[in-house]
Formats: C-alpha cells, sequence, structure tokens
C-alpha cells in the first residue's frame, strides 16, 4: 500500500505533494507568451496579405460579378475588365511546362532512387536540389535566348508537317512559303512553357525522389529475388508505393508553374485572346499580366489587378493544399514494411 | 548426357540405394564452367550494354547527315536515342524474351531522361557563364556602378557594384524580419503548441502557396500607394521578407519537429526553465537544419525578381541608405539590361547573372556544408559512455555526482538497494535536497 508522507522527520518539514499544473508560471509562461505573440505577429503579418487580397480584390468582383472570368479583354478605359485570357494563359503555360517536367522529372528520381551508382547519388541529388536554387531570371535568360529561337523551328516544323492539326496551326502564316514568317512562331505560350519546366521540374523530381527512397528495402528485395527484373520491381514495387509522391510533386510543380512571372514576362509577348494554340505568338499569364500593368495602374485597376493576384492566389492555395494532402497520405503508408 | 555416363550412380555400380561412395576424380571429364560473376558485368554484357548506343550514332549520322535531308544536331541526337532503343531492343531480344527487352529499355529511357536533365541544367550554366564572360574579365565591373554609363559603351566602363550592394542590403533587411519571426514561429508551433498554434501552421502553410508577384503587389499597395512612401531598397526588402517568411517558418518547422524529444526531457527533467530547453538544446541540436533552412530561404529570396521590379526601381548608381529611393539589386539589373535590347546591355546582364549564380552557389554550398555536421562531433552526440557531447557544455552528468548515473548509465548496472523504509519510495540519497527553510 502506497502511503503519502505527510510529515518529514529527517528534514523537519511538511512534504506536501508538488502541485501539478499545465499552466506555465513564471519564466515558463514568459516564453510562452513571447513565444505566443511572435507566432500572432506572423499570422497577422500572413493572414493580412491574404485578407487584404481578398478585401481589395471585392469591389472588382462584385462589380464585374461573373464576366470577371468570361471576358477575356483587359480596358480599363472602357469599363472592361475581365481575366478570361490571361487565365486561360496562365494553365496553358503551366501545362505546357507539366508536360515537359512531369516525365523529366519522373523519369530522373527514378534513376537517381534505383540506377544510379551508389557512390554518385549523393551528389546527384544535389545538383537536384542545385537546380531548384538557380534563380528564375537565369532560367528565363535560357529560355529567352537560347531555347526559344530552338522552340520557333520546332514550331515551324510542327506546322509544316502536323498543321492539319489544330493545335499546331498557326494563323495568319503560310509554313509552305519561300520564306515562313519566323516570328509568328516566338514569343509563344510553348517557349514560355519550356523555361517554367526548368523550374518545375527539381521540385516535383526532389519530392518523388525522396517517397521512392523511402519504399520498404524487404520489399525490393523480395521483388528481386522472386526474379523480377529491376524494371519489374520498379513497375510492381516502386512505382505502387510512390504514386502518392508522383501526383503530389506534380501538383506541388504545378502550383509553381501557375504563379511563375519573370521568366513568361521575358518570352512571351502579351495578348488578349483564349487560345488553344500553344505554339503561336502571344500568350500571357495572371503574373506576367500583373508585372506589365501595375505601372500605369489607376487605383480602380490596380484593385483589378488585385483580385487577379488574389484568383490566382487561390488556385495555387488549392493546388498546393491537394498536394500536400496527397504526399501526406502516401507517407502514413510507410510502415508497410515488418 | 556426358555427365552421367563418366559419374557412376550407386545404382549403377550394382550397390544397394542408400549406400554413401566416394565420388572418383574423372580425367576425361570436360572442365567445370566458371562460375559467373555475380558482382560486376562481365566484357560481354558491358558490349552488350554500350555496343548498341555505339552503332546507334553510326546509324544516325548516316541515316540523318549522309542519307536524310534532316541536318543539324537536334536531329541527330533524336535519331540516335531512337535507334538505339531500337538496336538495345534486338540486341535484348536475342538473348531474352520480352521481359528482357521490357528491363532494358526502360532502363535505357529512365537514363536518357536523367542525361536530358542533367544537359539542361550543364547548358543553362555554361550558357549563362559562356555569354557573360565577356564583362567578367573586366575588374571594373565588380567595383563600378553604371552612373553615367550607356548601354552602348563597352566593358571597360561601368560594372554592377551597386546592384550586389543593393541585392545584400535588400537581402539583409529581409533576413532581419525573417529571420526572428520565422525561427520564432516555429519555435512557438513546435514549443508551445495548442489549438492557435495549428491555426498558425495552417495559414502559414497555406501562405507558401502565394506568388512572390502578389507579395510585391502587397506591398506595392500597401507601403507605396497607401502610406505613400517612394519605391526604396527598403520596400524591396519588404517584399522580399513577406515572400520569405512562410517558406522560412515552414522549414524551420519541419526541422524543429524533427528533434528528439528525449533531449528536451532530459533537459526539463534537470530543472531547466523551457526557455533554456530552447536556446541551449532545442536549437543548438537543430542548428544545421535551421541553418540550411534560411540559407535555402535566402537563396530564393536574393534571386526572385517579381517582388523587387514592383517595390524598387533600377537605379544606375551606388545607393546605400534603405530609404534613399531606388536600389537596385542583381535580378532587376538583368531584366532591365535585358528588357533594353541592347546587345551589349544584354551582355551585361549575362555577367550579372554569372555573378548571381555564384553568389546562389556559394550560399547552397554553405548550407550543404552546415547541413553535415562534422564527423567528430557526430560521433560524440550519439556515443553512449558518459564522456558525451554534453560534456563540453558544463552537463558532464558522470563527474558531477557519479551516484545519480551510476544505476541507469554504466554499463553493468549495480543493484538497487531495496527501500529502507516503506514511507519514503525512494532512497534518501537519490531524492534531491529541498531548501532548508527555517520553520
Amino acid at each position: 500500500m502506497t502511503t503519502l508522507p505527510s510529515y518529514d522527520e529527517a528534514t523537519g518539514f511538511d512534504v506536501v505533494p508538488r502541485r501539478v499544473s499545465r499552466k506555465a508560471r513564471g519564466v515558463d509562461a514568459v516564453f510562452e507568451h513571447s513565444a505566443r505573440a511572435i507566432g500572432a505577429s506572423v499570422l497577422v503579418i500572413t493572414g493580412g496579405v491574404g485578407l487584404f487580397l481578398g478585401w481589395q480584390a471585392y469591389p472588382t468582383l462584385s462589380r464585374y460579378g461573373l464576366d470577371f472570368f468570361t471576358e477575356s479583354r483587359w480596358l480599363p478605359e472602357e469599363d472592361v475588365v475581365g481575366i478570361a485570357a490571361v487565365l486561360t494563359g496562365t494553365v496553358s503555360i503551366a501545362l505546357v511546362a507539366m508536360a515537359f517536367a512531369f516525365p523529366l522529372a519522373l523519369l530522373t528520381a527514378l534513376y537517381i532512387s534505383e540506377y544510379a551508382p551508389e557512390r554518385i547519388k549523393s551528389t546527384l541529388v544535389a545538383m537536384v536540389d542545385l537546380m531548384a536554387a538557380v534563380p528564375s531570371i537565369v532560367y528565363g535568360l535560357w529560355g529567352y535566348l537560347l531555347i526559344m529561337p530552338r522552340a520557333g523551328e520546332l514550331a515551324q516544323w510542327l506546322h509544316a508537317n502536323l498543321g492539319w492539326i489544330p493545335f499546331f496551326d498557326i494563323r495568319g502564316t503560310d509554313p509552305d512559303a519561300a520564306v515562313p514568317d519566323a516570328s509568328r512562331y516566338l514569343y509563344s505560350s510553348f517557349a514560355a512553357g519550356i523555361a517554367v519546366a526548368m523550374m518545375v521540374l527539381p521540385m516535383a523530381c526532389a519530392v518523388m525522389r525522396q517517397v521512392f527512397s523511402q519504399t520498404p528495402q524487404g520489399e525490393k528485395e523480395a521483388a528481386l529475388a522472386l526474379g523480377a527484373t529491376r524494371w519489374g520491381m520498379i513497375r510492381s514495387v516502386v512505382l505502387p508505393f510512390g504514386r502518392g509522391g508522383i501526383i503530389g510533386g506534380t501538383m506541388l510543380g504545378l502550383g509553381r508553374a501557375l504563379g511563375e512571372t519573370i521568366a513568361v514576362v521575358l518570352i512571351i509577348s502579351p495578348t488578349f485572346d483564349v487560345k488553344w494554340n500553344l505554339t503561336e505568338i502571344g500568350s500571357n499569364s495572371v503574373s506576367a499580366h500583373i508585372a506589365l500593368q501595375f505601372g500605369e495602374a489607376s487605383p480602380a485597376q490596380l484593385s483589378a489587378l488585385l483580385a487577379a493576384g488574389f484568383v490566382l492566389f487561390l488556385i495555387t492555395l488549392l493546388v498546393n493544399t491537394l498536394a500536400a494532402v496527397v504526399v501526406n497520405r502516401s507517407r502514413s503508408g510507410t510502415g508497410t514494411d515488418a | 548426357m556426358t555427365i552421367q555416363q563418366t559419374r557412376p550412380t550407386a545404382t549403377g555400380l550394382g550397390l544397394p540405394a542408400g549406400t554413401t561412395h566416394l565420388p572418383q576424380v574423372d580425367e576425361d571429364a570436360a572442365p567445370a564452367v566458371p562460375r559467373t560473376s555475380i558482382g560486376r558485368p562481365s566484357a560481354d554484357e558491358q558490349l552488350v550494354r554500350w555496343g548498341p548506343w555505339l552503332s546507334a550514332g553510326a546509324l544516325a549520322w548516316l541515316l540523318t547527315q549522309q542519307l536524310l535531308p534532316l541536318p543539324g544536331l537536334a536531329w541527330f541526337v533524336l535519331a540516335w536515342f531512337a535507334l538505339g532503343l531500337l538496336v538495345t531492343a534486338v540486341l535484348a531480344g536475342m538473348q531474352g524474351g520480352s521481359i528482357a527487352v521490357r528491363d532494358r529499355l526502360a532502363a535505357s529511357v529512365i537514363t536518357g531522361g536523367a542525361v536530358t536533365v542533367g544537359v539542361a541544367l550543364v547548358s543553362t550554366v555554361g550558357f549563362v557563364f559562356w555569354e557573360g564572360w565577356g564583362p567578367l574579365l573586366h575588374l571594373n565591373f565588380f567595383t563600378d556602378d553604371m552612373a553615367g554609363v550607356g548601354p552602348r559603351d563597352p566593358f571597360t566602363r561601368g560594372g554592377i557594384a551597386h546592384a550586389v550592394l543593393g541585392s545584400l542590403i535588400q537581402l539583409g533587411i529581409g533576413l532581419a524580419i525573417t529571420l526572428p519571426l520565422g525561427i520564432g514561429t516555429a519555435v512557438f508551433m513546435t514549443e508551445v503548441g495548442g489549438r492557435f498554434a495549428r491555426l498558425v501552421r495552417t495559414i502559414v502553410e497555406a501562405m507558401t502557396a502565394l506568388p512572390s508577384i502578389v507579395a510585391g503587389l502587397f506591398v506595392y499597395t500597401v507601403f507605396i500607394l497607401t502610406l505613400g512612401q517612394p519605391r526604396s531598397g527598403l520596400a524591396a526588402g519588404l517584399a522580399i521578407a513577406v515572400m520569405m517568411l512562410p517558406i522560412i517558418a515552414r522549414a524551420a518547422d519541419v526541422v524543429l519537429r524533427v528533434v528528439p524529444g528525449g533531449l528536451r526531457e532530459a533537459s526539463l527533467a534537470l530543472g531547466a526553465s523551457r526557455w533554456k530547453t530552447v536556446w541551449h538544446v532545442v536549437l543548438p541540436t537543430a542548428r544545421p537544419g535551421l541553418a540550411t533552412a534560411v540559407i535555402l530561404g535566402s537563396a530564393r529570396g536574393v534571386g526572385e525578381t517579381s517582388p523587387v521590379l514592383l517595390t524598387s526601381g533600377a537605379a544606375m548608381f551606388f545607393v546605400v541608405g534603405p530609404t534613399d529611393g531606388a536600389m537596385n539589386s542583381l535580378p532587376l539589373f538583368i531584366y532591365s539590361n535585358v528588357r533594353s535590347g541592347e546587345d551589349t546591355a544584354i551582355l551585361r546582364a549575362f555577367g550579372a547573372a554569372s555573378v548571381l549564380l555564384v553568389l546562389v552557389l556559394l550560399l547552397f554550398v554553405v548550407a550543404r556544408l552546415l547541413a553535415r555536421p562534422p564527423r567528430s562531433t557526430k560521433r560524440r552526440r550519439f556515443s553512449l559512455t558518459p564522456r558525451g557531447g554534453w560534456a563540453q557544455r558544463g552537463l558532464d552528468l558522470a563527474r558531477a555526482n557519479p551516484a545519480s548515473v551510476a544505476g541507469a548509465v554504466s554499463p553493468a548496472p549495480t543493484p538497487v538497494p531495496p527501500p529502507p523504509d516503506p514511507a519514503f519510495p525512494t532512497s534518501p540519497d537519490d531524492r534531491p535536497t529541498p531548501p532548508q527553510e527555517p520553520r
């Protein structure tokens, strides 16, 4: 039987059980409250940006209503403002970027996690991280001066040989002319998408590689021991295990591709048509639109730009949240290796 | 089969089944097949792996450059890859079935994808340095500003020192705001916790989705238009801070969450206050990870153009005061020079881009070095002997009070004496002596 001491003969004073409390006292309380204050200030700053954007966007959204999303022209002088063109431009550039970045990121992640020799593996991982740290303006330079002329040639070839597909058709030029109008194939969503792909590729690749590297070693060895080839092992163990990482990494990359500004601004020539000929001259994106328009904007126009920025923010937020949910769900299955 | 003929079996000799017999050495037997190596591929396998690519290269050159009207490097590389896949598949099909073909093709495609990405990265970095070589050869490029220098002036005049200085000042402002706030928030989210901390974490994670241009637009609207401040280095620094804050807070949160709880509990159990625990145990343990988070955030912040574009102008001269009007920075310098369209200005932009790349690379290398703790520290930290890493911080428990460690840490635990008195669950020696107060 346990008895609580009530009086200690040796020391000569009452032994009372220490009062246990979850409430911090003294120095701890100071620490806790100052930490809470810092947290609250960060909450105010970051949350304030979101609230401010929503508050600024409200007059525009309430004034134009749904027309804001269906109108493609941007003529503030005539009170016609809409983001249909810039939004489709954003999406098409992001889709081109993902069309390049997704397969390359997946292949690179598989190479690093399954095929690369053990001694260069860490170097390759560092290279991918370094690629993510290269500033976007550098990829913009690369895309503008090195890739865009080549992409133009490719677009011209596609038009000449596959022009019957409306996707590659370019209005206002004849590919079979003696001297085709080369400028019609430049400054396009296609060229911008390639530059953006370079930016999102390392991000997607890093997420995928991380998830692949968490594949239970025992299951991989079991597949090999049963006689699977390396590709058979990848197909039956690594890819199913990393499915969440593949989807999540791709969506994280998509979120970044949607918000990319400076490479797009450098490459595209701004237009306001909704179009799906991605290799044709002229495109636009929400972020590039903001960067090009903010300078001469009146307060009302600025509110419209902020509304466009708010819509972009909501889209990226949605994509990123979905990506986080998918990645987290895939990680929860890590414990399959007994 | 020859082996069965030359090796007499038990039944062949007319002995009853189950009899043991010694194998006899047969002089006429064929030599045993050498055991195949399971380690590195043999010369034959090496040839099967690389031969197709050699032959495909030759074939592609012949086809694209000599026979078909498809000149140029691009067609050659494309044809090489396609033909390489084809020859690999044919060769694998001659040796094995469709499973082997698929395995070889998958390996080729995966390696090809990785090589493509590597070529793209090398071409990016190489292109920038190749084009930017001209201005980089002149010393004044690193020490001068562009005051009074036109876009067409030769490289012997003008430089980008003002842009480098501006970048560093703006990054400094950004870090001065984000470092305490970001790490403080991470400490709050991991060490204090609670419902409010979860709310903060949700909002911070959501704000990492904020496109950088929108962060710039926010500062432009609030700081410049509403508050009527001029465009300045301070505004640019604020825009960078707004952009970096969620990134650094989130990364630091991830790092602090993996600090082992046992370390915290040990510190608290020794009587340290929570602040002391954070300052002396949690943060030092997480220091490499925190440094990596901060430095990678800085690399992102220093290279981001769009917030700077909206909040600061491209001054051509040195601006030191953050509130002294437009202050240039490296990304903005590159952007404005490329947009000018002059050849010399574009080459200058490439020179500045090379400097920016080197800057980011330096930050990156420092981050990697910090993230990898020195080997000696690592060994000490995870050693189980009482001479642990904490000894250096004055926490050498074994020396301070050998009795307190004897039962728990020493390899051969001494038998614990039974409690002398049922009224006292622990022996008097182990009980911390309460302060002697007069009664």
